[in-house]
């Protein structure tokens, strides 16, 4: 594939307003592993109430070698797509269960987004997407299945929804990540059909999912990374 | 409940440095991977490499079937949770001795995908990887779903049939048939009286009301066909074959390999008091019992109850059965 060119005006603009590249990843995988980190307890007792308990360590440790990639900085920041693909490697050699090969995936695919360089933030519904697209690929699992996907779709619409109606990419990156914790505080009200927690079927209703949980702290490091969370939405 | 460990993390790790440690002459650790064990002398030039894997809790499985014409590379994930694609990669690596690479596993999602991406990461470096997916595990599907079924102490029974095919200088794709056929000959089914608890979570996992058993119950406790009132050993036996027989193509005449699995808690006697009833029930319908095991053959950490498995042999079975083999979970003399 080509590169994507662009110069001049729409340089500057897409500058100005950030876009997805090496410094951005950086930006984002740490953020992301910071709060999985501060909630590593609690994703673990969520986990414990219905699968084996060890989602948080899972989780935390996974994107901290992730974190570890971009420790320092990179020198190549127009060349995000192989940056992701290290990311998922990384995770795939640290994680084992269902998450590993399911977030190595939602990377891998995320790659391919960026194969023709950095991405606008105000295309980064595409990047959410197909990070959304590599989970259900690998999983199997659709909307309503008490998954991780669970909050990754809502959080999707709601990015692209946000972009739609004008929103700055700060805001739509943040109602995604709002979107995202309301689909998890809704699987608690979902019978497992997927995943470990299926094997307890209706034994799995009144817990949220972990992997729902997770996702929402990936996504709110990911609007972390877009910018400061605008006044009024999430908490 | 009391147990003996130092920190829930390290659980694993200290599991693996130990059984590597009493078990040097047969197996060995991964150079480069904590979480891969690895048959002494493997890989062998020429001969189809076995791997298998799956998450910890249910030694001696899988590592302890790591040995001489069984496994030639392990796997080894959390407890109850599955290895790593990388881990299955390493296994894999390290089982190939040029001729290709059978993984035999059991058939649960985590397993499946990281078997998935390890296979396909093999095969960019140009080894050839089969796979075969245990679903022997009755109560895990209706048959019409056979597909969906896990895979419980059957695989021991398939990995047995599939190293001593390698062995034999068979291709992988003769190799994955003769597991494959044994996997087909094979169904399984577990009674549990009692749950577990993962050290890091600290509460069962589920309940089983003091009184009751769970019929068809899964390796990791997963619900079963339905909770009964415990009944006698000969009951809980008669009930077990009867699944097995339900689900299975058998008759008078036919020869059997039987394997008799506690999952974890139950006394070792007790297993010898199914099979005592299991073996005359199976002797009434004038089906043989060509091999019985009998112990904790795959356990499911301190999970109270046992499992049932049931081969119908041939003679190609039989062969491949008897053919010997060395690991620290199953042994078979020349």
């Amino acid at each position: 594939m080509p590169p994507r060119l662009v110069g001049g005006a729409d340089l500057a603009h897409e500058m100005a307003m950030g876009r997805i590249d090496t410094d951005f990843l950086a930006r984002f995988f740490q953020a992301a592993a910071a709060r999985l980190d501060a909630q590593r307890d609690e994703l673990c007792h969520l986990d414990g109430e219905i699968g084996d308990g060890d989602h948080g360590s899972s989780m935390a440790n996974g994107f901290a070698a992730v974190a570890a990639l971009v420790r320092g900085g990179r020198h190549v920041p127009e060349d995000p797509a192989a940056l992701m693909r290290e990311a998922a490697a990384a995770f795939l050699g640290d994680v084992g269960a269902t998450v590993g090969p399911l977030y190595a995936t939602a990377m891998l695919d995320a790659a391919k987004a960026l194969d023709r360089g950095p991405l606008p933030l105000d295309r980064s519904p595409e990047f959410l997407a197909a990070m959304a697209g590599g989970i259900a690929r690998r999983g199997k699992a659709g909307p309503g299945d008490k998954t991780m996907l669970d909050a990754w779709l809502p959080a999707v619409h709601a990015a692209e929804l946000a972009l739609r109606e004008g929103a700055s990419v700060s805001e739509a990156a943040w109602r995604a990540a709002a979107s995202a914790r309301a689909g998890a505080e809704a699987t608690a009200t979902m019978i497992a059909s997927r995943g470990r927690a299926a094997r307890l079927k209706e034994r799995s209703l009144g817990h949220r999912d972990p992997g729902a949980v997770s996702a929402a702290l990936i996504l709110e490091g990911f609007a972390e990374a877009v910018g400061p969370r605008p006044a009024g939405i999430g908490a | 409940m009391q147990r003996f460990i130092n920190d829930p993390d390290d659980i694993v790790d200290e599991t693996v440095r130990g059984f590597v440690k009493a078990h040097g002459d047969l197996v060995r650790q991964h150079p480069e991977n904590a979480r891969v064990v690895v048959a002494q002398g493997a890989p062998v030039a020429g001969k189809v490499g076995i791997v298998t894997g799956g998450g910890s809790g249910h030694e001696p499985a899988f590592i302890g079937y790591t040995g001489r014409n069984m496994v030639d590379a392990v796997a080894v994930g959390e407890l109850f949770s599955s290895p790593t694609a990388k881990s299955f990669l390493d296994a894999i690596r390290a089982a190939d001795g040029g001729s290709g690479v059978c993984v035999l596993y059991g058939n649960y999602a985590g397993d499946n995908m990281n078997v998935k991406m390890a296979a396909r990461m093999a095969a960019k470096e140009g080894i050839e990887v089969l796979t075969v997916v245990a679903n022997d595990d009755i109560c895990s599907a209706p048959p019409e779903e056979r597909d969906k079924r896990r895979g419980v102490a059957g695989e021991i029974l398939m990995w047995k049939i599939g190293g001593a095919k390698a062995a034999q200088g068979a291709s992988v794709r003769e190799v994955q048939a003769a597991a494959q056929k044994a996997l087909d000959a094979t169904r399984s089914v577990g009674v549990g009286l009692a749950p577990c608890t993962l050290p890091a979570n600290g509460k069962p996992n589920f309940e089983i009301p003091a009184g009751r058993m769970e019929i068809g119950i899964g390796h990791h406790g997963e619900p079963g066909r339905e909770v009964v009132d415990l009944a006698s050993a000969d009951g809980v036996a008669d009930e077990m074959l009867r699944i097995v027989l339900d689900d299975h193509d058998l008759g008078a005449g036919d020869e059997v390999c039987v394997l008799v699995s506690g999952l974890g808690a139950t006394p070792v006697n007790e297993l010898y008091v199914l099979y005592n009833r299991i073996e005359s029930q199976l002797s009434e319908r004038r089906i043989r019992v060509h091999k019985p095991f009998v112990g904790n053959y795959f356990t499911s950490l301190e999970m109270m109850g046992a499992t049932l498995t049931v081969m119908k042999l041939d003679e190609d079975l039989k062969a491949l059965l008897a053919a010997e083999a060395a690991s620290p979970g199953l042994g078979v003399s020349a």
